[in-house]
Protein backbone atom coordinates (compact mmCIF):
# COMPACT_ATOMS: atom_id res chain seq x y z
CA UNK A 1 0.00 0.00 0.00
CA UNK A 2 1.30 3.61 -1.09
CA UNK A 3 1.18 6.14 1.59
CA UNK A 4 1.96 9.63 0.52
CA UNK A 5 4.90 11.60 1.28
CA UNK A 6 3.26 14.40 3.88
CA UNK A 7 4.49 17.08 1.71
CA UNK A 8 5.06 17.44 -2.10
CA UNK A 9 8.45 18.87 -3.02
CA UNK A 10 7.82 22.38 -4.31
CA UNK A 11 6.30 22.97 -7.83
CA UNK A 12 5.49 25.80 -9.93
CA UNK A 13 1.84 27.02 -9.47
CA UNK A 14 -0.42 25.29 -12.60
CA UNK A 15 -1.41 27.03 -15.69
CA UNK A 16 -4.97 27.97 -16.57
CA UNK A 17 -4.90 25.29 -19.40
CA UNK A 18 -3.56 22.94 -16.81
CA UNK A 19 -6.31 23.43 -14.16
CA UNK A 20 -8.89 23.03 -16.85
CA UNK A 21 -7.85 20.32 -18.87
CA UNK A 22 -7.55 18.22 -15.47
CA UNK A 23 -10.63 18.87 -14.50
CA UNK A 24 -12.14 18.19 -18.03
CA UNK A 25 -10.89 14.95 -17.92
CA UNK A 26 -11.93 14.45 -14.03
CA UNK A 27 -15.45 16.06 -15.64
CA UNK A 28 -15.68 13.28 -18.74
CA UNK A 29 -14.97 10.10 -16.42
CA UNK A 30 -16.89 10.90 -13.58
CA UNK A 31 -20.00 8.08 -13.96
CA UNK A 32 -21.34 7.91 -10.81
CA UNK A 33 -20.06 10.88 -8.91
CA UNK A 34 -16.56 12.68 -9.84
CA UNK A 35 -14.84 12.24 -6.52
CA UNK A 36 -13.14 8.76 -7.29
CA UNK A 37 -11.59 10.48 -10.41
CA UNK A 38 -10.34 13.66 -9.05
CA UNK A 39 -9.20 12.04 -5.91
CA UNK A 40 -7.33 9.98 -8.48
CA UNK A 41 -6.65 12.77 -11.01
CA UNK A 42 -5.31 15.16 -7.95
CA UNK A 43 -3.62 12.68 -5.86
CA UNK A 44 -2.38 9.66 -7.87
CA UNK A 45 -1.89 10.85 -11.15
CA UNK A 46 -0.34 14.63 -11.25
CA UNK A 47 0.85 14.54 -7.69
CA UNK A 48 -0.90 18.11 -7.37
CA UNK A 49 -1.70 17.57 -3.44
CA UNK A 50 -1.14 14.27 -1.20
CA UNK A 51 -3.72 12.30 0.42
CA UNK A 52 -4.13 14.21 3.37
CA UNK A 53 -3.88 17.48 1.88
CA UNK A 54 -6.32 16.21 -0.70
CA UNK A 55 -8.31 15.15 2.27
CA UNK A 56 -8.16 18.84 4.48
CA UNK A 57 -9.38 20.01 0.86
CA UNK A 58 -12.20 17.77 0.64
CA UNK A 59 -13.43 18.31 3.96
CA UNK A 60 -13.41 22.16 3.71
CA UNK A 61 -15.61 21.74 0.74
CA UNK A 62 -17.71 19.45 2.18
CA UNK A 63 -18.50 21.50 5.04
CA UNK A 64 -19.44 24.59 2.93
CA UNK A 65 -23.04 24.62 1.26
CA UNK A 66 -23.26 23.84 -2.94
CA UNK A 67 -21.68 20.24 -4.69
CA UNK A 68 -18.58 18.83 -3.36
CA UNK A 69 -16.40 18.46 -6.44
CA UNK A 70 -18.00 21.81 -7.90
CA UNK A 71 -16.51 23.50 -4.36
CA UNK A 72 -13.33 21.47 -4.42
CA UNK A 73 -12.11 23.04 -8.07
CA UNK A 74 -13.55 26.77 -7.16
CA UNK A 75 -11.34 26.66 -4.04
CA UNK A 76 -8.20 24.52 -5.84
CA UNK A 77 -8.37 26.57 -8.80
CA UNK A 78 -8.11 29.94 -7.09
CA UNK A 79 -5.28 28.58 -5.36
CA UNK A 80 -3.21 27.65 -8.29
CA UNK A 81 -4.58 30.94 -10.32
CA UNK A 82 -6.59 33.57 -8.30
CA UNK A 83 -10.54 33.90 -9.53
CA UNK A 84 -9.49 32.59 -13.13
CA UNK A 85 -8.37 29.72 -12.45
CA UNK A 86 -11.02 29.19 -10.36
CA UNK A 87 -13.30 29.69 -13.82
CA UNK A 88 -10.99 27.45 -15.66
CA UNK A 89 -10.98 24.31 -13.19
CA UNK A 90 -14.60 24.87 -12.93
CA UNK A 91 -15.86 25.36 -16.77
CA UNK A 92 -13.50 22.49 -17.10
CA UNK A 93 -15.25 20.33 -14.86
CA UNK A 94 -18.99 21.08 -15.75
CA UNK A 95 -18.87 21.71 -19.35
CA UNK A 96 -18.87 18.35 -21.16
CA UNK A 97 -21.05 16.88 -18.38
CA UNK A 98 -23.70 19.21 -18.75
CA UNK A 99 -23.74 18.66 -22.82
CA UNK A 100 -23.97 14.55 -21.95
CA UNK A 101 -26.47 15.17 -19.97
CA UNK A 102 -28.42 17.13 -22.24
CA UNK A 103 -27.81 14.55 -24.84
CA UNK A 104 -28.16 11.45 -22.56
CA UNK A 105 -31.55 12.97 -21.57
CA UNK A 106 -32.70 13.21 -25.36
CA UNK A 107 -31.18 9.77 -25.97
CA UNK A 108 -33.34 7.92 -23.32
CA UNK A 109 -36.24 9.34 -24.15
CA UNK A 110 -35.88 7.61 -27.22
CA UNK A 111 -34.30 4.34 -26.34
CA UNK A 112 -34.49 4.37 -22.25
CA UNK A 113 -37.21 1.62 -22.18
CA UNK A 114 -34.82 -0.94 -23.89
CA UNK A 115 -33.91 -4.06 -21.63
CA UNK A 116 -30.74 -3.86 -22.40
CA UNK A 117 -29.67 -0.12 -21.84
CA UNK A 118 -31.60 -0.91 -18.53
CA UNK A 119 -29.42 -3.99 -17.04
CA UNK A 120 -26.30 -2.22 -18.17
CA UNK A 121 -27.15 1.14 -16.27
CA UNK A 122 -28.12 -1.49 -13.27
CA UNK A 123 -24.72 -2.85 -13.51
CA UNK A 124 -22.80 0.71 -14.19
CA UNK A 125 -24.73 2.11 -10.98
CA UNK A 126 -23.30 -1.01 -8.61
CA UNK A 127 -19.91 -0.37 -10.16
CA UNK A 128 -20.28 3.44 -9.58
CA UNK A 129 -21.53 2.53 -5.76
CA UNK A 130 -18.38 0.49 -5.77
CA UNK A 131 -16.27 3.15 -6.85
CA UNK A 132 -17.34 5.64 -4.09
CA UNK A 133 -17.46 3.22 -1.53
CA UNK A 134 -13.55 2.17 -2.83
CA UNK A 135 -12.50 6.09 -2.33
CA UNK A 136 -14.42 6.87 0.43
CA UNK A 137 -11.98 4.21 2.39
CA UNK A 138 -8.88 5.89 0.28
CA UNK A 139 -9.79 9.10 2.12
CA UNK A 140 -11.29 7.60 5.75
CA UNK A 141 -8.49 5.40 6.38
CA UNK A 142 -5.63 7.69 6.84
CA UNK A 143 -7.76 10.17 9.02
CA UNK A 144 -8.80 7.37 11.26
CA UNK A 145 -5.38 6.58 12.88
CA UNK A 146 -6.60 8.38 16.10
CA UNK A 147 -9.25 6.60 18.36
CA UNK A 148 -11.00 9.89 18.86
CA UNK A 149 -11.43 10.54 14.85
CA UNK A 150 -12.80 6.50 14.55
CA UNK A 151 -15.21 7.70 17.52
CA UNK A 152 -16.13 10.72 15.44
CA UNK A 153 -16.68 9.51 12.24
CA UNK A 154 -18.33 6.00 13.31
CA UNK A 155 -21.35 8.73 15.24
CA UNK A 156 -21.14 10.26 11.90
CA UNK A 157 -21.88 7.50 10.30
CA UNK A 158 -24.06 6.33 12.13
CA UNK A 159 -26.27 9.50 12.48
CA UNK A 160 -26.44 9.51 8.38
CA UNK A 161 -26.51 6.11 7.38
CA UNK A 162 -28.69 4.69 10.15
CA UNK A 163 -30.65 7.42 11.35
CA UNK A 164 -30.99 9.40 8.12
CA UNK A 165 -30.15 12.66 9.72
CA UNK A 166 -29.96 15.72 7.91
CA UNK A 167 -26.26 16.77 7.38
CA UNK A 168 -27.23 19.97 9.08
CA UNK A 169 -28.63 18.23 12.23
CA UNK A 170 -24.79 15.99 12.40
CA UNK A 171 -23.01 19.04 12.27
CA UNK A 172 -24.72 21.28 15.13
CA UNK A 173 -24.63 17.68 16.97
CA UNK A 174 -21.32 16.64 16.13
CA UNK A 175 -18.84 19.71 14.83
CA UNK A 176 -19.31 21.41 18.92
CA UNK A 177 -17.76 18.06 20.02
CA UNK A 178 -15.37 17.48 17.49
CA UNK A 179 -13.84 21.58 17.54
CA UNK A 180 -13.86 20.81 21.29
CA UNK A 181 -11.90 17.72 20.61
CA UNK A 182 -9.39 18.98 18.57
CA UNK A 183 -8.82 22.31 20.77
CA UNK A 184 -7.13 20.08 23.09
CA UNK A 185 -5.56 17.77 21.12
CA UNK A 186 -4.17 20.00 18.13
CA UNK A 187 -1.03 21.87 19.86
CA UNK B 1 -42.51 35.79 -20.66
CA UNK B 2 -39.28 33.48 -21.02
CA UNK B 3 -37.07 36.23 -18.81
CA UNK B 4 -39.29 35.61 -16.36
CA UNK B 5 -38.84 32.18 -16.26
CA UNK B 6 -34.96 32.80 -16.15
CA UNK B 7 -34.92 35.20 -13.51
CA UNK B 8 -36.84 32.44 -11.44
CA UNK B 9 -34.47 29.91 -12.24
CA UNK B 10 -31.89 32.02 -11.46
CA UNK B 11 -32.73 33.21 -8.32
CA UNK B 12 -34.66 29.33 -7.11
CA UNK B 13 -31.31 27.61 -8.15
CA UNK B 14 -29.09 30.48 -6.32
CA UNK B 15 -30.40 29.97 -2.94
CA UNK B 16 -30.71 26.73 -3.19
CA UNK B 17 -27.17 27.06 -3.62
CA UNK B 18 -26.23 28.64 -0.63
CA UNK B 19 -28.67 25.95 1.55
CA UNK B 20 -26.92 22.81 -0.39
CA UNK B 21 -25.05 21.49 2.61
CA UNK B 22 -23.71 18.00 2.34
CA UNK B 23 -23.34 18.30 -1.39
CA UNK B 24 -25.94 17.42 -4.23
CA UNK B 25 -27.31 14.77 -2.98
CA UNK B 26 -28.26 15.17 0.33
CA UNK B 27 -30.46 18.82 -1.51
CA UNK B 28 -32.30 16.43 -3.62
CA UNK B 29 -35.48 16.34 -1.60
CA UNK B 30 -35.60 19.70 -1.32
CA UNK B 31 -35.24 20.63 -4.92
CA UNK B 32 -38.10 17.88 -5.64
CA UNK B 33 -40.50 19.51 -3.08
CA UNK B 34 -40.00 23.04 -4.92
CA UNK B 35 -39.93 22.07 -8.60
CA UNK B 36 -42.15 19.23 -8.30
CA UNK B 37 -45.19 20.13 -5.22
CA UNK B 38 -44.22 24.08 -5.19
CA UNK B 39 -43.60 25.25 -8.91
CA UNK B 40 -45.24 22.17 -10.84
CA UNK B 41 -42.82 22.46 -13.47
CA UNK B 42 -42.78 18.70 -13.57
CA UNK B 43 -44.21 15.29 -12.36
CA UNK B 44 -42.69 13.37 -9.68
CA UNK B 45 -41.96 10.54 -11.83
CA UNK B 46 -40.45 12.46 -14.47
CA UNK B 47 -38.30 13.93 -11.47
CA UNK B 48 -37.27 10.70 -10.50
CA UNK B 49 -36.28 10.18 -14.25
CA UNK B 50 -34.04 13.04 -14.59
CA UNK B 51 -32.27 12.02 -11.59
CA UNK B 52 -31.71 8.87 -12.78
CA UNK B 53 -30.34 10.29 -15.95
CA UNK B 54 -27.72 12.96 -13.72
CA UNK B 55 -26.28 9.66 -12.51
CA UNK B 56 -25.89 7.77 -15.79
CA UNK B 57 -23.85 11.15 -17.22
CA UNK B 58 -20.96 11.37 -16.30
CA UNK B 59 -19.67 14.62 -13.95
CA UNK B 60 -21.00 16.11 -10.51
CA UNK B 61 -24.79 15.01 -9.59
CA UNK B 62 -25.75 18.44 -9.47
CA UNK B 63 -26.35 18.25 -12.96
CA UNK B 64 -29.91 17.24 -12.45
CA UNK B 65 -30.40 21.15 -12.07
CA UNK B 66 -29.41 21.78 -16.12
CA UNK B 67 -31.70 19.04 -16.60
CA UNK B 68 -34.93 21.21 -14.78
CA UNK B 69 -33.39 24.40 -16.27
CA UNK B 70 -33.58 22.92 -20.20
CA UNK B 71 -37.28 21.40 -19.15
CA UNK B 72 -38.44 24.52 -18.11
CA UNK B 73 -36.99 27.30 -20.09
CA UNK B 74 -34.60 25.31 -22.96
CA UNK B 75 -31.20 25.18 -23.34
CA UNK B 76 -30.72 28.95 -21.80
CA UNK B 77 -32.78 27.68 -19.24
CA UNK B 78 -30.22 24.71 -18.28
CA UNK B 79 -27.03 26.98 -18.50
CA UNK B 80 -28.81 29.68 -16.59
CA UNK B 81 -29.89 26.98 -13.82
CA UNK B 82 -26.53 25.32 -13.71
CA UNK B 83 -24.80 28.71 -13.21
CA UNK B 84 -27.21 30.12 -10.51
CA UNK B 85 -26.66 26.25 -8.68
CA UNK B 86 -22.54 26.39 -8.81
CA UNK B 87 -21.53 30.33 -8.96
CA UNK B 88 -23.11 31.03 -5.08
CA UNK B 89 -21.40 28.06 -3.58
CA UNK B 90 -18.21 27.88 -5.65
CA UNK B 91 -17.38 31.53 -4.32
CA UNK B 92 -17.75 31.24 -1.09
CA UNK B 93 -15.72 27.83 -1.01
CA UNK B 94 -13.13 29.54 -2.78
CA UNK B 95 -13.37 32.84 -0.22
CA UNK B 96 -12.99 30.21 2.76
CA UNK B 97 -10.27 28.28 1.52
CA UNK B 98 -7.90 31.14 0.90
CA UNK B 99 -8.74 32.52 3.83
CA UNK B 100 -8.05 28.70 5.41
CA UNK B 101 -4.55 29.13 2.89
CA UNK B 102 -3.45 32.80 4.27
CA UNK B 103 -3.48 31.09 8.04
CA UNK B 104 -2.10 27.90 7.11
CA UNK B 105 -0.34 28.12 10.59
CA UNK B 106 -2.57 29.67 13.26
CA UNK B 107 -3.88 27.55 15.42
CA UNK B 108 -7.83 28.06 14.84
CA UNK B 109 -7.32 26.98 11.42
CA UNK B 110 -5.58 23.64 12.72
CA UNK B 111 -8.23 22.68 14.73
CA UNK B 112 -10.98 23.35 12.77
CA UNK B 113 -9.71 21.14 9.91
CA UNK B 114 -8.65 18.47 12.88
CA UNK B 115 -12.71 18.72 13.54
CA UNK B 116 -13.35 18.39 10.02
CA UNK B 117 -11.24 15.46 9.39
CA UNK B 118 -13.46 12.95 10.91
CA UNK B 119 -16.88 14.48 9.85
CA UNK B 120 -15.73 13.70 6.19
CA UNK B 121 -14.44 10.06 6.77
CA UNK B 122 -17.87 9.31 8.88
CA UNK B 123 -19.74 11.33 5.79
CA UNK B 124 -17.81 9.74 2.67
CA UNK B 125 -18.86 6.20 4.07
CA UNK B 126 -22.07 6.80 4.51
CA UNK B 127 -22.86 8.67 1.49
CA UNK B 128 -21.11 5.59 -0.51
CA UNK B 129 -23.63 3.48 1.59
CA UNK B 130 -26.33 4.74 0.68
CA UNK B 131 -25.35 4.82 -2.91
CA UNK B 132 -25.01 0.79 -2.44
CA UNK B 133 -27.91 0.61 -1.19
CA UNK B 134 -30.17 2.21 -4.09
CA UNK B 135 -27.91 0.56 -6.59
CA UNK B 136 -27.81 -2.95 -5.18
CA UNK B 137 -30.51 -5.03 -6.04
CA UNK B 138 -29.44 -8.35 -5.74
CA UNK B 139 -26.51 -10.33 -4.95
CA UNK B 140 -25.01 -9.90 -8.37
CA UNK B 141 -25.00 -6.13 -8.00
CA UNK B 142 -23.59 -6.27 -4.36
CA UNK B 143 -20.55 -8.32 -5.63
CA UNK B 144 -20.27 -5.65 -8.19
CA UNK B 145 -20.10 -2.76 -5.44
CA UNK B 146 -18.11 -4.87 -3.24
CA UNK B 147 -15.61 -5.91 -5.65
CA UNK B 148 -15.19 -2.30 -6.99
CA UNK B 149 -14.31 -1.41 -3.90
CA UNK B 150 -12.03 -3.19 -3.26
CA UNK B 151 -9.99 -2.77 -5.88
CA UNK B 152 -10.71 0.93 -5.57
CA UNK B 153 -8.99 0.90 -1.97
CA UNK B 154 -6.52 -1.31 -2.73
CA UNK B 155 -5.13 -0.92 -6.40
CA UNK B 156 -5.01 2.03 -8.82
CA UNK B 157 -6.65 0.48 -11.60
CA UNK B 158 -8.46 3.65 -13.89
CA UNK B 159 -12.42 3.29 -12.87
CA UNK B 160 -12.99 3.40 -16.49
CA UNK B 161 -12.23 -0.31 -16.67
CA UNK B 162 -14.19 -0.94 -13.97
CA UNK B 163 -17.13 0.93 -15.09
CA UNK B 164 -16.80 -0.59 -18.56
CA UNK B 165 -16.79 -4.39 -16.39
CA UNK B 166 -19.74 -3.36 -14.51
CA UNK B 167 -21.81 -2.12 -17.30
CA UNK B 168 -20.96 -5.27 -19.38
CA UNK B 169 -21.65 -7.41 -16.59
CA UNK B 170 -25.55 -5.97 -16.06
CA UNK B 171 -25.64 -6.51 -19.52
CA UNK B 172 -24.87 -10.25 -19.50
CA UNK B 173 -25.83 -11.73 -16.57
CA UNK B 174 -29.00 -9.39 -14.96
Amino acid sequence: MVTAAQTLPARPKLTHAELFTGFFQAGVMGFGGVLPIIRRMMVDEKNWLTQMEFNELFSLCQSLPGANVVNLSFAFGTREAGPTGAAAAALGLMSAPVAIVLGLAWLYGHYGGLPPVRHALLGLAATAAGLALGSGLRIAVPILTIPRNVLLAATVYGLAFGLHFSLLLIALLVLPVSLGLAWRAVP
Amino acid sequence: MSLGLLGQLALLFSKLSLLAVGGANSTVPEIARVVVSQKHWLSASQFSQFYAIANAAPGPNVIIVTLLGAHVAGLTGGLVATAAMVLPAGITAAIVASMFDKHREARWRRVAQAALLPITAGLVLAASCVLAGQSDTGWLTAALTILTALLTWRTKLHPLWLLGAGALAGLLFL
